[in-house]
Order: C-alpha cells, then structure tokens, then sequence
C-alpha cells in the first residue's frame, strides 16, 4: 500500500511540475545552471568509465574468442554492440543515478530540512516547477554525453585490443562497420532520453517528499539511488522488449 | 486582520489544533506562545496556508481562505511576508540575491529599480555591507534581518514569524523583536509571531495567544499577562526565578 501511495505521489508530483511556470528569464538561468552542474559536471567521470568499459569489453572478448575460424574482426564488433547497446545508455546511466541523482536528492533535501522548499511555497512560487523542472529539461541533454560514451567506449577498446595486442587496428576497425544497424543507435538514444526522465524525478522525488533532518537527507539519496536504478533496470527489460524483441 | 474561527488539525492520529477562535489586527504585533508541541508552528503554517485545517475557518481581510481558488491563494500568499526559525534563506544565493528575489520572481521591474528597492530594505534592517555575502558568511542575526528583509521587500500586509530571535543572543534578540514591531507599525502590517522567548512577550507583546495541547488557554495584552491567574499561563511564562520575583514585585508593588 505503501509502494501504491508513493508511485501516485510521484506521479501527482510530476503533474505539478508542469504547473504554473516559472517567469522565463529566471527559469532560462536556472537550466543553464543545471547544464553545467548535471551534464557538464559529469562529463569526466562519464569518459573515465566508458574508456575503461571499452577497453574490458575488447579484452574479455578477445580472451573468449580462441577458435582461429572466428575472425578477429568479431572483437570489434562486439564490442561496438555491448557498448552503443547497453554500456553507454545503461551502464552510464546507473553511474548519473549515483552521481547525479544523489546531487539532486541532497540538494532539495537539505532545501527541504531548512525550510527553504516552505519559503519558495509561502512567497507564492510553485516550488516543484522552480526546482524540478530545469532539472528535467538540463537532463535532455543527457543523450549528448551517452553519445560521447559511445565513442569513447569504443575508442577504449580500439586503444586495448591494438595496443594490447588483441586485435588489429584494422580488423578492429572492419568489426565495427560489420553488419550496423542504425536503429540500435536510435534505440539506445530512446532509452536514455527515458532514464534521463528518470533519473531527474525520482530523485527529485525522494528530496522533496523526504522527512525529518540531516541523517534523513542522507538515508534518502540512498534510497534514491536503490530505486533509481531499480526503474531503469527495469525499464531497459521493457524498453528492449518493445523496441528490439 | 485576519479572523480564526474554530480550526482543527490532526496528522493521522494526533489532534494538533482543537478549535483555536482569535483574530489578529492590523498594526499589531501579535504573539502566538505555548510550549514545545503545543501546536504553534503547526498553527502559523496554517495561517501560511501551507496546511490546511481539517475544520474552521481563516479569513483574511475578508478573503475567506478556504474559498479561494489555488491561483487566488497564490496571489494571496503573494501579500504575505514570512520569517523562518532558521532564516531559510537560500544557499545559493546572496544577500542581495536573496531579498531581490521576490521581486524577479513576481514584479516587472526594472533591474534598477529592484536594486533600489533591495537597498532600502537592507538598510531598513540596518544591514548595508552584506549585500555580496553569502547566507553562510553572515551570523545568526543578519541572517534574520535578511530574513525580516526578503518578507517586506514586497511590501506585505501580514508578517510571519516563526521563533524570530531564537539562537540569538538576548541584545541582538531585543534588536530583532524592536524592528519587527516597527516595521508592523510603519507599514500597518498584521503581524503574527510564534514565541518562546519571554522578554519578547513583555516588550512587543501586544496581543498574546496562548497555545496549550493545541487548545487556545489564554489570550490578552502583555500588561495583562502580569495580571493573570491562569495557572497553565503563570507556569510557563514564570517558569524562571527571575520572572517569579519580577512578577511577585509587580503583585507587592500594585498592593
């Protein structure tokens, strides 16, 4: 019952955030704001991991493939498919549930704990749209930085199968054009522009509804990265199973 | 002035306010005491319109506020000015930032015109060097003359404090309880103020609820206060040794 009254509030919460609109000029500056603070603040970490990712998959495929009748071009094209399909917009995903869904949990939690959310309500500002909404939108661009995983992703695992001897640069590079479906690259970018809702309202969510003082915003940036990730696991098995099953 | 008749709150189980009856004039300073757990903030925030009683009535100027429609309870809140326990000033912002933002949100000023306006308040509540300081480099006090200062830039008709001069020391305490009651005078404000703090009962007291289990126990002016026989009122506003002798020489005095 419990889990029943929380998914409605979330979707009520959700129709509030498109309610009474914030005066544009202030509502343009805080996107930008948050641009900078969700997107680009994660860039790094997002390159980090997807390098290394890439470089893994190129490895652990490689390492698996002992047959000298399955071509080394195979490796490529593993790997080009693990990371556009499911490393990029899954994996990274997870990442910015942590990363950034933590961020967005404590910082309207703490607005929450110091009455700063009832400050915004009593001056007459819909706080939900004020608060939440430029986190939606600067999350739009969240497939912009899934796009620069996936280059960089695969450019790792060009780096670790030529330099690391496990592939030739130029059967790398035929795996990778072997057999490409350009859906596959629409299909993660509709998953991520999906997770990227998810992962600027849940937590959003648990910021804003959360209770009590400092120990609580910490217990619900947890709780907001547990089912964070919990949705977009999910929704990747509902998402494939309709676009690609 | 805004008229209470007969509110009721309860979360779940737990009956908050059981029929509080009272009204709060214009021009007025008027404060709302009780022990911890008595219902005043729960009180104040449904003044605020931030809960809504269960029963009863709240009745602005006329305006009954269970009438309203959401929009018009939003331009109602618009005319209401608001000073939080802990200031809740935001974060991110700076002082200036932070008065100014009433009125980017809600006027079509000009840039210009906003800062003269932000400068005035700032000076009305005798802060003028902290316009580019943050809330967290600022003491408890400016954080409450910030405070006092973002809920009159848009020069409200009800001002709400919740515990105003709590964490402050008694000095700055008198100096904070003195600008609200001249702000409230100045621009005949109806003003409301949750208290515990006594000396603000006997200096600015000039109508006084008192809140006891979420009952209404008690109501009169600070002059009154001394008079009274209310047990539930004696203990509580004469709980210290202090107050005890000051009261036990006013009750000499006036024999």
């Amino acid at each position: 019952m419990n889990y029943l009254e929380a998914i409605g509030r979330y979707f009520i919460m959700v129709w509030e955030v498109f309610k009474k609109p914030t005066k544009w000029p202030i509502m343009r500056s805080l996107i930008l704001k948050e641009i900078d603070e969700l997107i680009f603040g994660s860039l790094g970490i997002i390159i980090f991991i997807s390098f290394f990712i890439g470089g893994v998959v190129t490895i652990q495929t490689a390492l698996n493939l002992n047959s000298p009748l399955i071509p080394k071009s195979l490796i490529g094209f593993a790997t080009r498919q693990s990371v556009i399909l499911e490393f990029a917009p899954t994996f990274t995903s997870i990442i910015m549930a942590g990363k950034v869904g933590s961020y967005i949990t404590s910082s309207i939690g703490t607005m929450k704990v110091t009455e700063q959310i009832d400050a915004l309500e009593v001056m007459g500002v819909n706080s939900l749209n004020y608060l939440v909404f430029p986190k939606i939108i600067a999350m739009l661009m969240y497939p912009f930085a899934v796009a620069l995983a996936m280059y960089v992703g695969i450019f790792g695992g060009w780096i670790a199968g030529a330099f690391g001897g496990y592939a030739p640069s130029g059967e790398f590079v035929k795996g990778l054009q072997l057999d490409f479906i350009p859906f596959h690259v629409t299909y993660a970018f509709i998953k991520t522009v999906v997770f990227a809702f998810v992962i600027a309202t849940i937590p959003s969510y648990h910021g804003f509804y959360m209770k009590g003082g400092a120990l609580e915003v910490g217990k619900a940036s947890t709780t907001s990265f547990v089912w964070t990730s919990v949705v977009i696991i999910i929704l990747n098995y509902i998402l494939t199973q309709l676009l690609l099953g | 002035m805004i008229q209470v008749e007969d509110i009721h709150k309860s979360f779940g189980e737990t009956h908050v306010l059981k029929g509080i009856t009272t009204n709060f004039e214009k021009g007025k300073t008027n404060l709302v005491i009780g022990q911890s757990g008595s219902g005043k903030t729960v009180f104040l925030k449904c003044l605020l319109g931030l809960f809504e009683p269960e029963k009863g009535k709240i009745c602005y100027n006329g305006q009954f506020y269970s009438e309203l429609s959401i929009s018009e309870r939003r331009d109602l809140r618009q005319e209401m000015g608001m000073v939080f326990q802990g200031s809740a000033l935001f974060d991110s912002m700076t002082v200036e930032g932070n008065v100014m933002f009433p009125l980017e949100m809600f006027t079509k000023q000009t840039r210009a015109e906003m800062k003269d306006r932000v400068d005035f308040v700032l000076e009305r509540v005798n802060l003028v060097d902290a316009h580019k300081k943050f809330p967290s480099e600022i003491s408890g006090g400016m954080k409450k003359r910030v405070a006092i200062a973002r809920a009159i830039v848009m020069n409200p008709k009800y001002l709400f404090c919740d515990e105003p001069n709590s964490g402050l020391d008694p000095k700055t305490a008198i100096l904070i309880d003195n600008l609200i009651q001249e702000i409230t005078k100045e621009y005949n404000i109806t003003t409301v103020i949750n208290t515990h703090d006594m000396n603000s009962v006997m200096e600015i007291g000039e109508k006084i609820i008192f809140l006891k289990n979420g009952y209404k126990e008690w109501e009169g002016t600070n002059k009154e206060i001394f008079k009274t026989d209310n047990e539930a009122v004696t203990n509580f506003v004469y709980s210290s040794e202090l107050f005890k002798k000051v009261r036990q020489m006013y009750i000499e005095e006036r024999n």
